[in-house]
């Protein structure tokens, strides 16, 4: 299974995206995500890297081209996906328990008890399980954020579309928080896509970081890193990683330089 | 250290309103004593509707049960039918366009020249004044509930796509409950609405009721015999009514949204 020849769990082969009549967002994006990956999608502001995730969660229809996902078509692929927002997008009215409970509720056939079991696992995950009772407005960002995780976990999902989950907290919150996430990577093993405006955080998250340029939105470089998990605090200070960050920030600013 | 302070500061939290109340009684039974005794009747004293009010307490009590049935009746009827409403009107912007127009003309045309025309329809009584107490809470209602209905987070919307819910879920899951805080702004207007639009209606239609009519027709009746003391007593249980309803209202926003919504937030965090 874990050989060359294993199909991609996510695959997009020349993507158009346009709104309507509206401007090209994405030009003939292709590329193929191996299972296990982590893939960070970088790039100016409207370079449709956040399209890319609607896309790939059947969210929104391609224009042209076309994206299959473990082995079938987006929209057909649920259950199989999970999103993190940029926002917690928590139900306000509803507690902790009740929010990660939520995917299961709309997807149905859970009963009651294996859903509990599942809400606390996700919880534990995510260092929530004694907050299962609190309501968001009692939790500070950085705890809405990981319940936002939790509920994605909670339907086992293979593939996790991340949003820039992490843009509007504090530096210290997210770096922990990227962390986590790799932590639980580990345990699970699903594969991601990771929409960040940070090159700290791109090259501390993935093994691929994919450079987009705007105008329209184009694959414009991909990047390995090569850096061993599980990755930590000693990771951001050593040299290879320092590297790593510097190039990306140049190829970055030389996109910027293409715009018109 | 500022502990008695903080003491002294909640005493006077309490004796103040009671020291201005007592300020207000006092500046009335000037003003009254200050009158010519002819024109002393205009303005009957505090212990002149006191008293009034023991002599009409019967009357009082009967017309406000009769008033606030009628007020409950077409408060009731404006929340469910609002709510089936504002249902139909979230659904798109379409058959918004096509029904507010003419909820407009509904709101626009004072209740005071509908009344007259709905007796005429429907009869005097209960009946109209229940209809009369809906078409005033009616609008208020639906207008907040729609703006509640439409207004839904659009990441929660995505959210619930993604997850696949059915077109039943994402209303009665997601959109009915984020519009509860927008449906209790529009209780509450219609709370206060209620009361006196059961009060008009009564003023209007409560005579020739045949058996007793409410608030509207007792002041009717006490100001045609120049009784102002009555008049004062039932202008203070028509006030008691609409705190009734505003507080039932209340509590009910507090039942519904304490635990998380911001309106009620004491546990900040």
């Amino acid at each position: 299974m874990r050989q060359g020849t294993a199909p991609p769990i996510v695959e997009l082969r020349d993507v158009d995206k346009r709104f309507g009549d509206g401007p090209l967002i994405l030009d003939k994006v292709s590329f193929a995500a191996e299972r296990g990956d982590f893939i960070t999608l970088i790039g100016p502001s409207g370079c449709g890297k956040s399209t890319i995730l609607r896309l790939i969660s059947g969210l929104i229809p391609v224009s042209e081209g076309r994206i299959v996902v473990d082995g079938t078509d987006p929209s057909s692929a649920v259950g199989r996906l999970a999103f993190v927002f940029q926002e917690p997008t928590l139900l306000p009215w509803l507690n902790v328990f009740r929010n990660v409970e939520v995917p299961l509720r709309l997807h149905g056939g859970v009963g009651a008890a294996k859903r509990s079991e599942i809400v606390s696992r996700s919880l534990a995950l995510v260092r929530l399980a004694d907050r299962m009772d609190y309501y968001p407005r009692q939790l500070s960002g950085g705890q809405k954020m990981r319940v936002s995780i939790a509920r994605a976990l909670s339907v086992s999902p293979r593939i996790l579309l991340l949003d820039e989950p992490f843009g509007a907290l504090d530096e210290i919150t997210r770096n922990h928080l990227n962390e986590e996430l790799l932590a639980i990577r580990q345990q699970l093993a699903w594969t991601a896509f990771f929409v960040t405006h940070s090159v700290a955080e791109a090259v501390f998250m993935s093994n691929r970081i994919l450079v987009m340029s705007a105008n329209p939105g184009r694959l414009h470089e991909e990047l390995r890193v090569d850096l061993p998990y599980p990755r930590t605090e000693e990771t951001r200070e050593s040299a290879p990683y320092q590297k790593l960050v510097g190039e990306v920030s140049r190829i970055l600013r030389s996109v910027e330089d293409l715009k018109p | 250290m500022s502990a008695p302070r903080a003491t002294l500061t909640r005493i006077a939290m309490r004796l103040l309103p009671l020291a201005t109340g007592v300020g207000m009684i006092l500046a009335w039974y000037a003003i009254h004593f200050g009158m010519s005794s002819e024109q002393r009747f205009l303005l009957p004293a505090p212990h002149e509707v006191a008293r009034a009010f023991v002599d009409e307490g019967p009357a009082l009590w009967g017309a406000a049960l009769n008033t606030g049935g009628g007020a409950l009746l077409g408060f009731g009827a404006a929340v469910a039918f609002s709510f089936a409403l504002a249902l139909v009107l979230s659904i798109s912007p379409l058959v918004r366009a096509s029904f507010y127009p003419y909820l407009m003309i509904l709101q626009m045309t004072p209740i005071i020249v509908m009344a007259p025309i709905l007796i005429l329809w429907v009869g005097p009584g209960l009946r109209s004044v229940t209809i009369i107490t809906f078409l005033i809470c009616f609008f208020p209602m639906v207008v907040n509930t729609t703006q509640g209905l439409i207004s839904t987070d659009r990441n929660l919307v995505d959210f619930f796509r993604m997850c696949k819910a059915a077109k039943w879920q994402e209303i009665f899951l997601l959109r009915v409950p984020a519009a509860l805080p927008y449906f209790f702004t529009g209780l509450r207007i219609a709370g206060t609405l209620a009361p006196i639009g059961a009060i008009v209606g009564d003023f209007y239609a409560g005579n020739s009721a045949g058996g007793q009519g409410g608030l509207g027709f007792l002041a009717i009746i006490y100001s045609s015999r120049f009784q102002m003391g009555a008049l004062f007593a039932t202008a203070a249980v028509s006030c008691a009514l609409g705190f009734v309803f505003v507080a039932g209202v209340i509590a009910l926003s507090w039942l519904a949204l304490h635990k998380w919504h911001d309106s009620f937030s004491h546990t900040e965090n």
